[in-house]
C-alpha cells in the first residue's frame, strides 16, 4: 500500500539516488523494430567512451554476420561466452561470472530481453544486467519497444505478434534511454535489401509486422517511452529536492485485480495511467466469499498478477471484505485514492442482473474518485472454469439429517395437532428449513424446503395423502417455504464465510503474536535461530533452516527438523541471497531449480541471515496466500536477530573498552614507577663520578649513563604508546611554528645525535601549522632518534620542510643502509624493526609506531622511503592544507 | 655570604639522600621533608631560599603548596609525571622552574643556580642583559648585536624584555600573553609564534639559539653556546 504524503520529501528518492551512486549506470538503446541499428549505435557510442580512456569490454554482441557491425567490435576485448549444453540444443550464453571477475568500467550486453538457456543463474538476461549494475559496472544494452513489459499489450494489439520475452519497466526507469530512430520507409528498404536479420522461422510472422503503419506506430511508441523516461528523471530530481508542489497533486491510482488472467491487462493499464499522472499505484485484491473458493489454478493466476504488479513497480494489498465494492470503497477512502481502474468483464446480462454491476456500485459508493472502466478481453473457456466457485462436496449425512428433521417435524405435527389443523403446521416446517440452511448450506436448505413442502402437502393439505393441492393459498405456503430456505441459506453462508475469513486473520495475527513472544524470550543467537526455525516450520508446515554469515561463509546455525546439511546448489543459492539481499530458490525468480526457497533477513545494517524453507512433497514451500504472513515473519525475525547481534556487539565493545582501560592504566603506572628508580640511578651515578672517579670506574660509569638514557627513552615511549592504544590522546591543538618545533626537538636529542651534524632546512616563511605541540615534539624526537640509530657515524642528519601544493612536508633524512625494500609501509607498525638490526641497534620498536599514532591523531600522515645519492632513509610527516594557518 | 639553603620535598628516601649528597658538595645547605606537612613546617622553621618540590606527595597535591611557598622561597618543581599541563599549572601558580624525573644532575644544578641568581638580583641590576653577541639595554630600550642596533617592533621588544627580566627562566604562554597583549588574549599562542619567528630572523639569522621553545609550556632566554 502506498499512502505516503507527496508533499513531503521522499526518503526513498534520496535512498534511490544514494543506491545509484555506487550502482553502475545502464544505458539502453531503444529501437522501434529490429534493424534500426541499435547494436551499431551502441558500438559507436562505446568506441567513443573507449577513446576517452574508459575500460570497455563486450559481454555479448550479436553481429548476425554483418561485416560492418563486426568491424566495430574489433577495438574491444570480448569476454568469451559460456557454452551451455541444453536438452534440445547447445547455447552460448554471456559469461556473467567472467565479466564480474574482469570487472570492466563498461560492458556491452546486446538484447536486454533475451531469455537465458535453462541452467543459467538467472532465467532472463536483464537479471544478469541487474547483477552487473549492482557490482558497479556500467552497462550498454539494446531493446526493441515491443519487449517492454508495459507496452507489450499495446504492441500485440496492432501487430498481432506477441513476444514472450519482456523486460520490466523498472529496468528502464533508472536507465539512460537513447532512441535509435530511422524513418519507416528506410527500414523497409533495409529489410528488402536483406540488411535486417530475421530468423527464418519468424520471417513469415514478421512479414505483417514490418508494415508501414505498424512501424509508424512502433516508432511513436518508442519516442513516447523515451520522453516518459526523461519525465521520470525530472520527477526523480523533483522528489529528491522535495519540490512536491510541482508534480501532480497527490494522485493515487488503485487497480482492482481478481484471479482472471485478464487482470494483467488492467495492471499494465494502471501502470501507464500512474506513469502519466506521475502517481504511486497499488493493486488491490479484495478477498470475498467467492474468492475464498478459488481453485489452486486461480490462486496461482492471482499470485502471478500480483507478481507482475511488483515487477512493474506497484504496491500490492489484499483485504477481506463482504463484497468487492465494499472492499474497494474502504480501501480507496483509507488510502486516499484518486483514480480507480476496474475491468468490465463481458459477462452476461443475466449475471449482472443477479449480482449487480461492480462498476455501478462503485460509482455510487465513492465520491471524488475517478473510475476508469476498461473492457477486458473475453475470458477463455478454460480460465473461466477456474473462476466458478468450487462446489462443496455433497455430504450424504447432511441430507440424511435434514430428512430426519423433516420427518420428526411431520411426526410431531401429526401427534400434536391432528390432520385438520393446517394453519400452525406450515410454521413448524420452517424449523428444519432454517436448521438445514444454516448448518449445511444452500443446497441442503433447498432440499429441506422441497421435502418439507412435499411432506406438508402430503400429510396436511387436503386432499390428504396425495401431492395434489386444492386451495391456491396453500401453493403460496409451499413457495414461501422454498424462498425462506434460499434466503436463510444465503445469509447463513455469508456470515459463515465472513467468520471464517475473520478467523483466518485472527489466526494469522495470533500466530504472529505467538511468534514474537517466542522470539523475545530467548537469550542467545543460537536459541533465537532455533526458535525462528521451529516457528516457521510450524506456521508453514515446512522444513526450515537458518544460515548466518560466519567468516565470509554461510554457516547453518539452526534446522527444524534437524536434517542433512544443504547440498552445494542450495548453498550457492543461499550465498547469493546473503550477497544480494533478495530471495532465491524455489518459487522465486532466481535459481528456481533449487529444492529450497531462501529468504533474506534484511535490516538497515544489511542481510543478517538467510532463512531456507522446503517442503517434503516438493511443492512450493509458501502458498501465494501465505506471502503476507511470511513477510511479517521475516521482518520480525530480522528485528529479533538484529537486536540480539547489537546486544552481543555492545557487550563485546564494553569488554574491549574495559580491557583497554586496564592496560592503559597498568602501563601508565608501570612507566611512572620506573621513573623514580631511574632518577635514583642517574643521581647515584653522578654522585659516584664526583666522589670516586678512577680510571677503572669511569668507563663503567659512562656505560651506566648511556644505558640509563636508553631506559629513560623506553619508558617515555611505553607511556606514549599506552596513550595511543587507549585512544586517550587529549589533543591540545595550537598554532605551531615548525622552526620552533624543530629547534626544540633538536635540542632534546642533541646527546643521542652527538656523532652527527644536523642540517636544518626549514624556511622561516612557511605558514604556522595547527598541531598539538607536545605530540608533535614526540614525533620529531622519535624520528631524529631513529635517524641517529641508523645513520652511519659522522654523516649528517637533515631536517627539511617544503611547501607543496597540498600542504607542507617535513622530512628527516639520514645517510645509512636505508629501509629493506618492501618494508616501507610495515616500518610504522608496532614492534617492527629493520631486519638484522636487533643486535646492533637499540630501540623498543615503538618509536615509529608512536610517530604514526600521534601523527594520525593530529590529522597528519606519515611516509617512509629510501633515498639515493646519498643512500639512506627518508621519513616524512605531511601536513594537509587544512591544518595550515593562513594569513 | 652564607650558602643558600635548599629544601628537598620528596617522599622517596633514596632520592632525598642522593640529592643531599650532590647539593651539599655543590655548597648548599640542605633540609629534607617527606610530606607536605613536614615541608610547611620546614618552611616556617628553616626558612629555605629554594624548594625542590616533588608534586607526587602522599598527603597533599604538591601543586597546592606552590602558592604557600610563593614570596618566601623560590620553587623548582620536580615531577615524575610527563604532563605538560601540570608543569604549566605549576609555573602559572608561581613556580620558578621545573625539571622532569629522571633528571640530569648537572641540569638540575644549572637550574638551581639560575633561579637563585634571579631571586637574589634586583630588577635594576638586570638592566643590561648580555646574550653572546647580543646586548639588551632595558633602560634605553635598545637591542644591539655586535654594536649594530637591531630595529624591533614594540611587541617584539616587549617580548624580549619580558624574557630578559627573568633570564634562564621559563615563562609560560599565558604569562607572556598577559604581560604583552593583556588578559583578553591568553589563548592567542599564534601571536607569540609570529613574534618569535620574526625575532629569530632579526636577532640570529645564523641560527644562534637564544630563545628556547619549551614545547607546550612557554619560552625561555638562554645564553648561546
Amino acid at each position: 500500500m502506498n499512502t505516503r504524503d507527496p508533499d513531503r520529501p521522499e526518503p526513498e528518492a534520496f535512498l534511490r539516488a544514494a543506491a545509484q551512486e555506487s550502482r553502475g549506470r545502464l544505458k539502453v538503446f531503444l529501437g522501434a523494430a529490429p534493424g534500426v541499428g541499435k547494436t551499431y549505435e551502441m558500438l559507436t557510442d562505446a568506441a567513443a567512451r573507449q577513446r576517452d580512456g574508459c575500460d570497455v569490454v563486450i559481454g555479448v554482441v550479436e553481429t548476425h554476420g554483418r561485416t560492418e557491425t563486426e568491424a566495430l567490435t574489433r577495438p574491444f576485448e570480448i569476454i568469451a561466452r559460456r557454452h551451455v549444453e541444453g536438452a534440445v540444443r547447445a547455447h552460448d550464453e554471456m559469461d556473467l561470472d567472467a565479466i564480474l571477475a574482469r570487472h570492466p568500467r563498461l560492458v556491452l550486453v546486446d538484447e536486454l530481453a533475451h531469455s537465458n538457456a535453462p541452467g543459467s543463474r538467472h532465467p532472463k538476461r536483464y537479471q544478469d544486467v541487474d547483477e552487473l549494475l549492482a557490482a558497479g559496472i556500467d552497462v550498454f544494452s539494446t531493446i526493441n519497444v515491443q519487449h517492454i513489459e508495459s507496452l507489450n499489450d499495446i504492441v500485440a494489439s496492432f501487430t498481432r505478434v506477441r513476444v514472450r520475452e519482456t523486460v520490466p519497466d523498472r529496468m528502464l526507469d533508472d536507465a539512460d534511454l537513447e532512441v535509435v530512430d530511422i524513418p519507416p520507409d528506410e527500414l523497409i528498404d533495409r529489410l528488402k535489401a536483406g540488411k535486417v536479420y530475421v530468423p527464418d522461422e519468424a520471417a513469415r510472422a514478421l512479414g505483417h509486422f514490418f508494415s508501414k503503419t505498424n512501424l509508424q506506430a512502433l516508432r511513436e511508441l518508442a519516442l513516447r517511452r523515451a520522453a516518459q523516461a526523461v519525465d521520470a528523471e525530472l520527477l526523480g530530481d523533483l522528489r529528491a529536492r522535495a519540490l512536491a508542489g510541482t508534480f501532480a497533486a497527490g494522485e493515487r491510482v488503485l487497480v482492482a485485480v481478481d484471479a482472471a488472467p485478464t487482470a494483467a491487462e488492467l495492471v499494465r493499464a494502471a501502470k501507464r495511467l500512474a506513469d502519466a499522472l506521475r502517481a504511486p499505484w497499488t493493486a488491490l485484491h479484495v478477498k470475498t466469499e467467492r474468492s475464498r473458493r478459488l481453485g489452486a489454478d486461480a490462486q496461482a493466476q492471482l499470485a502471478k498478477t500480483l507478481a507482475l504488479v511488483v515487477q512493474l513497480g506497484g504496491a500490492t494489498a489484499t483485504i477481506p471484505a463482504p463484497t468487492v465494492v465494499a472492499g474497494l470503497c474502504d480501501f480507496a477512502a483509507e488510502a486516499r485514492i484518486t483514480q480507480i481502474v476496474v475491468g468490465k468483464s463481458l459477462r452476461s446480462w443475466w449475471f449482472e442482473r443477479r449480482h449487480g454491476s461492480v462498476v455501478d456500485a462503485l460509482v455510487r459508493g465513492i465520491d471524488g474518485v475517478a473510475v476508469h472502466v476498461l473492457p477486458t478481453g473475453k475470458p477463455n473457456a478454460s480460465t473461466d472454469g477456474t473462476l466458478r466457485p468450487a462446489r462443496a462436496p455433497l455430504r450424504p449425512l447432511d441430507y440424511a439429517l435434514t430428512l430426519g428433521m423433516v420427518a420428526a417435524v411431520t411426526g410431531i405435527a401429526e401427534i400434536t395437532t391432528g390432520p385438520k389443523t393446517v394453519n400452525s403446521v406450515d410454521m413448524m416446517y420452517l424449523v428444519p428449513v432454517l436448521a438445514a440452511a444454516t448448518l449445511f448450506g444452500l443446497r441442503a436448505g433447498l432440499f429441506a424446503g422441497v421435502v418439507s413442502a412435499l411432506a406438508y402437502n402430503f400429510f396436511f393439505l387436503p386432499p390428504l395423502y396425495t401431492f395434489t393441492i386444492d386451495d391456491p393459498a396453500n401453493i403460496v405456503t409451499v413457495l414461501v417455504l422454498l424462498t425462506v430456505a434460499v434466503i436463510v441459506s444465503q445469509l447463513a453462508a455469508r456470515t459463515r464465510v465472513q467468520a471464517d475469513l475473520a478467523a483466518g486473520s485472527a489466526r494469522a495475527n495470533a500466530a504472529l503474536a505467538g511468534f514474537s513472544r517466542q522470539l523475545t524470550g530467548v537469550a542467545t543467537t543460537t536459541a533465537l535461530a532455533q526458535s525462528i526455525c521451529a516457528e516457521v516450520a510450524r506456521l508453514f508446515d515446512v522444513r526450515a533452516v537458518l544460515l548466518v554469515p560466519q567468516r565470509g561463509d554461510l554457516g547453518m546455525i539452526a534446522a527444524v527438523p534437524p536434517g542433512e546439511p544443504l547440498g552445494s546448489v542450495e548453498m550457492a543459492a543461499a550465498q547469493w541471497v546473503a550477497d544480494k539481499g533478495r530471495p532465491a530458490g524455489r518459487g522465486s525468480e532466481t535459481l528456481a531449480a533449487a529444492d529450497w526457497l531462501f529468504q533474506p533477513l534484511n535490516t538497515a545494517r544489511g542481510t543478517l541471515a538467510v532463512l531456507g524453507l522446503a517442503r517434503e512433497d516438493g511443492r512450493d514451500p509458501v502458498r501465494p496466500d501465505q506471502i503476507a504472513l511470511l513477510t511479517s515473519v521475516l521482518d520480525q525475525s530480522a528485528l529479533a536477530l538484529d537486536r540480539m547481534q547489537l546486544e552481543a556487539e555492545m557487550a563485546q565493545v564494553s569488554r574491549l573498552k574495559e580491557r583497554d582501560r586496564l592496560r592503559a592504566t597498568l602501563l601508565a603506572s608501570v612507566s611512572h614507577d620506573l621513573r623514580t628508580p631511574l632518577t635514583s640511578i642517574v643521581a647515584a651515578a653522578t654522585e659516584l663520578r664526583a666522589v670516586a672517579a678512577t680510571p677503572t670506574t669511569t668507563p663503567l660509569l659512562d656505560m651506566l649513563d648511556a644505558e640509563t638514557q636508553r631506559l629513560r627513552r623506553f619508558v617515555a615511549n611505553l607511556l606514549d604508546m599506552a596513550r595511543i592504544e587507549a585512544g586517550a590522546l587529549n589533543l591540545k591543538v595550537e598554532a605551531t611554528d615548525l622552526t620552533d618545533a624543530v629547534a626544540s626537538a633538536v635540542h632534546d636529542v642533541r646527546r643521542a645525535l652527538d656523532s652527527h651534524s644536523i642540517l636544518l632546512d626549514v624556511p622561516p616563511e612557511l605558514p604556522l601549522v595547527r598541531v598539538d605541540p607536545q605530540l608533535f615534539h614526540h614525533c620529531l624526537i622519535n624520528l631524529l632518534d631513529n635517524a641517529g640509530k641508523f645513520a652511519l657515524p659522522g654523516t649528517p642528519v637533515t631536517i627539511a620542510a617544503t611547501r607543496r601544493h597540498d600542504g607542507i612536508e617535513l622530512a628527516v633524512l639520514d645517510e645509512g643502509p636505508g629501509l629493506p625494500p618492501g618494508s616501507e609501509a610495515r616500518i610504522f607498525e608496532t614492534f617492527t624493526r629493520v631486519e638484522g638490526s636487533d643486535r646492533t641497534k637499540d630501540g623498543t620498536g615503538l618509536g615509529l609506531a608512536i610517530v604514526k599514532g600521534f601523527a594520525e591523531a593530529m590529522g597528519l600522515s606519515v611516509a617512509a622511503s629510501n633515498r639515493d645519492a646519498p643512500h639512506g632513509a627518508r621519513f616524512a610527516i605531511r601536513f594537509p592544507e587544512t591544518l595550515l594557518v593562513r594569513g | 655570604m652564607t650558602p643558600a639553603k635548599l629544601l628537598i620535598v620528596d617522599d622517596e628516601a633514596a632520592i632525598r639522600r642522593l640529592l643531599r649528597g650532590t647539593l651539599v658538595r655543590a655548597g648548599y645547605g640542605v633540609v629534607e621533608a617527606d610530606s607536605a606537612r613536614a615541608a610547611l613546617s620546614a618552611l616556617a622553621i628553616d626558612k629555605p631560599d629554594l624548594v625542590l618540590l616533588d608534586l607526587g606527595l602522599p598527603d597533599r597535591d604538591g601543586l597546592e603548596l606552590i602558592p604557600l611557598f610563593k614570596g618566601h622561597a623560590a620553587v623548582i618543581v620536580v615531577s615524575a609525571r610527563d604532563q605538560t599541563g601540570e608543569k604549566v599549572t605549576a609555573l602559572d601558580l608561581g613556580a620558578d622552574d621545573f625539571v622532569t624525573k629522571p633528571f640530569d644532575t648537572d641540569e638540575l644544578l644549572a637550574r638551581i643556580r639560575t633561579t637563585l641568581r634571579h631571586r637574589l638580583a634586583s630588577e635594576a641590576e638586570t638592566a643590561l642583559v648580555q646574550l653572546g653577541p647580543i646586548t639588551l639595554d632595558l633602560t634605553m630600550r635598545r637591542v644591539t648585536r655586535d654594536d649594530t642596533e637591531i630595529r624591533l617592533t614594540p611587541k617584539e621588544y616587549a617580548f624580549l624584555a619580558e624574557l630578559a627580566k627573568h633570564p634562564g627562566r621559563v615563562l609560560t604562554h599565558h604569562q607572556l600573553l598577559r604581560a604583552i597583549w593583556g588578559p583578553a588574549h591568553l589563548d592567542d599562542v599564534e601571536y607569540l609564534r609570529v613574534v618569535v619567528r620574526s625575532l629569530r630572523q632579526k636577532l640570529a639569522p645564523d641560527g644562534l639559539a637564544i630563545i628556547r621553545n619549551e614545547v607546550g609550556i612557554g619560552y625561555r632566554l638562554v645564553r648561546p653556546g
